[in-house]
């Protein structure tokens, strides 16, 4: 079963990015990493190779710095991994990424791509399921845990209420949550071998792609600080386990 | 033109001297002491124990046990750099967790790799890489502390046996370990001896009421007639040089480890003068407090600095252990007044478990006395400089 994890290159995923004077994210400079979000994705791609064999590509794109963020996916235990990197993709919007992606993809089929729910810089939550629909599989989002059954897909989906539990042919597209496993720490071993495993870097011209179809088809006009949140409630101490648990309940979260 | 303004944690950007890989190796540590081992270190330290096979399981599945080792392909997993630059990581989160990676990768370990047999070594690297076997070193006893060779523990010969007895005290892990590296003295002068601890006639009994490195186990072993069969020994090691060398290679571990102690002080510190409020001003803002961090500030950076340049001089091959001695006692005694100074800015709030820095300075009160105390390095050091030997 050959996977393809998408691993998106964020700036400081732990810390506030910084907006360029054209609203874009600042992705220049050192302090990327691998998106946090896409690890569950790697967690568990790794441990479906682990059981039922075949090997894990990671696919990114983004500046030529987030190479690292492959060579962080390689490190974890990724088999391979590809980099699309090219000047004409600097502000590539949604569409323009699951373009992208889509043809590496036509380019090097897989059984299975799995995605995070959204990445942690951009927040459209919408690539995923765009390269599923241009490439024509299913997709099923929001997916908590997979198991392989005769070669097709048992999944469980994350939904307000609970979980739906979905059938699902292969090739297909998923997207995981971070509840769905806990991914694990590379190994210096890891660390070591990962500048020996194989890594692609592709430009546009590498997947046939135009540059007019990747031009941004969305701009960013203008951007405005969130409104502090309204209202909300600070909760005593000592009344305090009372007084959640009754929020929570009148939440329906319990 | 100089680029952005320096990291207080990295006054010098040491960072810029280091390889791609290097810099992952420090990364993975210290993401993997913040995410699973300080969550839980401060109980630890509280409750005066360590759960070291638990540890040992994660840490050899991440390849900490004997990281600076060859391996089955022949060559190390990390140079000494990167060895370093780990144990950096692991005692910025506690002196104790370095000490185990110490006992087991510089001491244990390394023992039966430099002076074991192919048997030796193909029963215990494996296990001991995996942290399926822990390992401990005795060398020290109730008697016998800066000056080893007055050992008491004796091994005799009984047919094609050995025949071990004596008391080891001190010994970092010894109560946990499944193999004991002990020295003794023989007919044929200090010998080293591979002893399985559930051998019949081993016993470990835990020190208590520790008010240092409580995080981490540290027994007295009593050996009663244990007998062991003839190919127990370390075959490489004769005389003293033996446990010396390991001392070696396991002090050159502690130069660089202190600097984490010493890093999760000055951090801890920063942060509290900015925010510390005191005549209406952070205390920051005090001509006093900034010398204090400044000082902190240049240990850390000197001293980073020169285990560095030690580490490049071991993959060269260059390094002597005069020079292993100029760190371990630079930088463990650096790294301790950073720790006071450190406990200082955070006045009362200082003394609590709350915060790490009086964890860490009274850990590194141990890492002064262990691996050659403080005096002895300076008696080192002294006779380097004038080729008299002072000490004995
Ligand atoms: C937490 C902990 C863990 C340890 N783990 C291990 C272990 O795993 N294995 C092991 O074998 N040992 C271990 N040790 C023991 C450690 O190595 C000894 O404590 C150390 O060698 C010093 O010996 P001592 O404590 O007997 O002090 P002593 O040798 O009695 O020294 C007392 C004082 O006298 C000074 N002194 C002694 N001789 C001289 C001299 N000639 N000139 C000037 N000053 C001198 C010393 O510097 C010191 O200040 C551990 C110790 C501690 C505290």
């Amino acid at each position: 079963m050959d996977v393809v994890v998408f691993a998106k290159y964020v700036p400081t995923p732990e810390g506030t990015p910084e907006l360029g004077p054209d609203h874009l994210l600042v992705r220049d400079g050192g302090d990327g990493a691998l998106d946090p979000g896409d690890t569950y994705g790697l967690e568990l791609g790794l441990r479906l190779v682990e059981a039922h064999g075949g090997e894990v590509t990671v696919v990114s794109m983004g500046p030529a710095g987030a190479i690292a963020a492959v060579q962080r996916a390689l490190a974890m235990g990724a088999h391979r991994g590809v980099l699309v990197t090219d000047p004409a993709l600097r502000g590539a919007d949604a569409l323009a990424t699951a373009r992208v992606l889509a043809a590496c993809l036509r380019r090097r089929p897989a059984d299975l791509v799995l995605a995070g729910i959204e990445s942690t810089d951009g927040y459209t939550g919408t690539v995923p399921v765009t390269v599923a629909e241009l490439l024509g599989i299913p997709s099923v989002t929001a997916v908590r845990a997979v198991e392989v059954v005769d070669g097709a897909l048992r999944v469980e989906r994350q939904t307000e209420e609970g979980a739906d539990e979905v059938a699902c042919p292969l090739p297909a597209l998923l997207t995981v949550t971070a509840g769905a496993t806990e991914p694990r720490f590379p190994s210096l071993k890891g660390i070591m071998g990962a500048k020996q495993k194989p890594v692609e870097t592709l430009a546009l011209a590498d997947l046939g792609i135009d540059v007019e179809d990747v031009r941004p088809t969305q701009r960013v006009v203008a951007v405005a600080d969130a409104p502090p949140p309204a209202g909300g409630e600070i909760v005593d101490a000592e009344v305090g386990i009372a007084r959640i648990a009754d929020l929570l309940v009148e939440a329906k979260v319990l | 033109m100089p680029s952005a303004a320096p990291d207080p944690l990295d006054l010098l950007d040491l960072d810029a001297l280091l390889s791609e890989e290097e810099r992952q190796v420090r990364d993975l540590a210290r993401s993997w002491v913040r995410e699973r081992v300080l969550p839980e270190l401060e109980e630890w330290f509280e409750r005066g124990v360590f759960p070291a096979r638990e540890i040992a399981k994660e840490l050899g599945q991440l390849g900490f046990l004997g990281m600076q080792l060859p391996d089955e392909s022949g060559s190390p997993t990390v140079g000494p750099v990167g060895y370093g630059l780990a144990e950096l990581e692991l005692e910025a989160g506690d002196s104790g967790l370095r000490s185990f990676v110490s006992v087991q990768s510089a001491l244990a370990m390394f023992a039966i790799h430099a002076f074991g047999s192919d048997e030796q070594r193909a029963e215990w690297l494996p296990p001991m890489r995996a942290g399926e076997a822990i390992g401990c070193f005795g060398l020290s006893e109730p008697d016998a502390g800066s000056d080893p060779g007055s050992m008491r523990t004796r091994a005799r010969r009984d047919g094609g046996d050995w025949v071990l007895s004596g008391t080891k005290m001190w010994i970092t892990n010894g109560s946990c370990a499944d193999v004991a590296i002990v020295w003794a003295h023989t007919d044929e002068g200090i010998r080293g001896f591979v002893v399985p601890t559930d051998r019949p006639g081993v016993r470990a009994f835990d020190i208590h009421r520790k008010l240092s490195l409580r995080a981490s186990v540290t027994s007295e072993l009593a050996f009663d007639d244990v007998r062991l069969p003839g190919d127990a020994v370390l075959p490489g090691a004769h005389g003293l040089k033996g446990p010396l060398s390991c001392l070696n290679e396991a002090r050159y571990g502690i130069v660089w480890g202190v600097m984490g102690a010493a890093r999760a002080c000055l951090d801890a510190a920063l942060n509290y003068s900015r925010e510390r409020i005191q005549f209406d001003r952070p205390i920051a803002s005090f001509q006093l407090t900034q010398k204090k961090l400044a000082d902190m500030a240049l240990a850390v950076a000197t001293g980073t600095l020169l285990a560095l340049h030690l580490g490049r001089m071991k993959e060269a091959g260059r390094l002597r252990p005069e020079q292993v001695s100029v760190g371990k006692l630079n930088n463990t005694r650096a790294a301790l007044e950073v720790a006071r100074t450190a406990r200082s800015i955070l006045g009362a709030n200082g003394i609590t478990l709350e915060y790490p820095v009086m964890r860490h300075m009274t850990n590194l009160e141990s890492v002064l006395t262990y691996e050659g105390t403080e005096e002895v390095h300076t008696l080192v050091v002294g006779q380097t400089l004038t080729g008299i030997r002072a000490f004995s």
